[in-house]
């Protein structure tokens, strides 16, 4: 069977037919092109599929497509506007905040919902609200610098 | 890791869940999926179908009524963790979902889908156990409730019947003088607790008049311990350690990360932290 969805992805309508068990991520990836949200443990554990559904981070390698049916999502493809990189985007740039940058959609994507609950976040509250999101070039350091970088010039 | 195939329902209300429950054999019912979605993914689980009642409104929310909290099956854990009824009525119960894996497992994980899961790790169960809540279930031939300390019969096993879905949990408000507090020694990469003591104090008088300590994490199911010592104390540390080494497990659950004695150990010293942060809010 396949179930017939709409939803609204970086602010564009789609509608597909999907089969039951197409995970989001999956959908998003291979069916939309947005590469984006990577593949990392498959476990909901490392938080590199992270996107916004409705303005939640979520994981979308547990998440079904058809649950996402009349949501919007975003993905990190979503996030520069006009060619200007989001604030997140350049502190990451700006802060060295990536190495290998396997992560780093996914870091963002939780930072931005992090930012969007708590406009200034100290730096131990950057550090639990990105514990979702595993760095395995252990960059966590320049990560929260980003954060900051990115919460001052969004204030 | 793709789930087996199955079949894709979505309930529009709970008595449209039920009667969907009842046509397809062996369906399970998802909520936000965090459960269930890992399971499928191993293979652990191959429903022929899935009912999505991720979308029953009826099912969300928190009130306080009568003393006495509601948390509707459907509401997530994020929500749990920022209610101010919970803040103001039973604070406890936030506190556990907080703990509950990251932000984005919270966003999407619910708590009756976690007590229906009933991993050993969870947060939830345990803080349940000792408020002494009732977990509320709706089938075709009516609603019922158990306690919460029934409900969790094993590993991954609920009382809940293939008819039944799960509605609210109820449990009681935090009195004037108590203090509650749940900690966890939690696993580094998946969140789950090792283990996990919620632990409960009254005191009126600078006197201890009730106490109460379950520990999760050490058993297929949430372990009370027996602190009935503590009242008539002034809830001194040494009393409360006493008390607190008196967890026993029969048959404690071990892995390649702790073993059952490890657990067991863990066990005594999170659930005197917990007394003792209990003790310091009551």
């Amino acid at each position: 069977m396949t179930v017939s969805i709409q939803l609204e992805v970086n602010g564009k309508p789609v509608q597909a037919a999907v089969e039951p068990r197409r995970l989001l991520v999956h959908f998003l990836r291979e069916e939309l092109g947005l590469t984006g949200a990577n593949i990392g443990c498959e476990t909901s554990l490392c938080g590199a599929c992270t996107v916004l559904v409705d303005g939640n981070a979520v994981k979308s390698c547990t998440m079904l497509a058809a649950q996402a049916d009349g949501a919007s999502v975003t993905t990190i493809e979503g996030l520069a506007q006009n060619g200007e990189l989001h604030p997140l985007q350049e502190g990451f740039w700006e802060k060295h905040g990536l190495q290998c940058g396997y992560c780093t959609p996914g870091m963002i994507l939780s930072a931005n919902y992090l930012l969007a609950q708590n406009p200034s976040p100290n730096d131990e509250e950057i550090r639990e609200g990105l514990k979702g999101n595993i760095c395995r070039c252990t960059g966590y350091h320049n990560i929260v610098e980003a954060v900051k970088y990115a919460a001052e010039r969004m204030s | 890791m793709y789930p087996a195939q199955f079949d894709y329902r979505r309930a529009g209300s709970v008595d449209e869940a039920l009667s969907l429950l009842q046509e397809n054999e062996d369906a399970k019912l998802m909520a936000g999926g965090h459960s269930l979605i890992p399971m499928m993914k191993l293979r652990l689980a191959q429903p022929p179908v899935v009912i999505d009642i991720g979308r029953l409104d009826e099912l969300k929310g928190i009130s306080e009524a009568g003393g006495s909290v509601r948390v509707g099956s459907l509401t997530t854990h994020a929500d749990i963790a920022a209610s101010d009824v919970l803040a103001a009525h039973c604070p406890v119960l936030a506190e556990a979902a907080g703990h509950i894996g990251d932000a984005q497992v919270r966003n999407r994980g619910t708590i009756g889908g976690n007590i229906a899961h009933a991993d050993p790790g969870s947060d939830i169960p345990p803080v349940l156990v000792l408020l002494g809540a009732s977990v509320h279930l709706q089938s075709p031939s009516g609603t019922r409730s158990v306690a919460a300390g029934d409900f969790f019969q094993d590993l991954l096993m609920t009382d809940v019947g293939e008819d039944e879905i799960l509605t609210h949990v109820d449990a009681p408000a935090l009195g004037a003088g108590t203090g509650a507090a749940y900690l966890k020694f939690e696993h580094p990469a998946s969140g789950y607790a090792v283990v996990g003591a919620a632990a409960a104090v009254t005191v009126q008088g600078g006197r201890c008049t009730g106490a109460g300590l379950v520990v999760g994490g050490v058993s297929a199911t949430p372990t009370t311990v027996d602190v009935s010592s503590l009242v008539g104390t002034d809830l001194s540390d040494d009393a409360i350690a006493a008390a607190a080494s008196g967890l026993d497990a029969e048959d404690p659950i071990g892995d390649i990360f702790a073993s059952g004695d490890y657990r067991v150990h863990v066990g005594k010293v999170y659930g005197k932290r917990a007394l003792a942060a209990a003790r310091d809010r009551a």
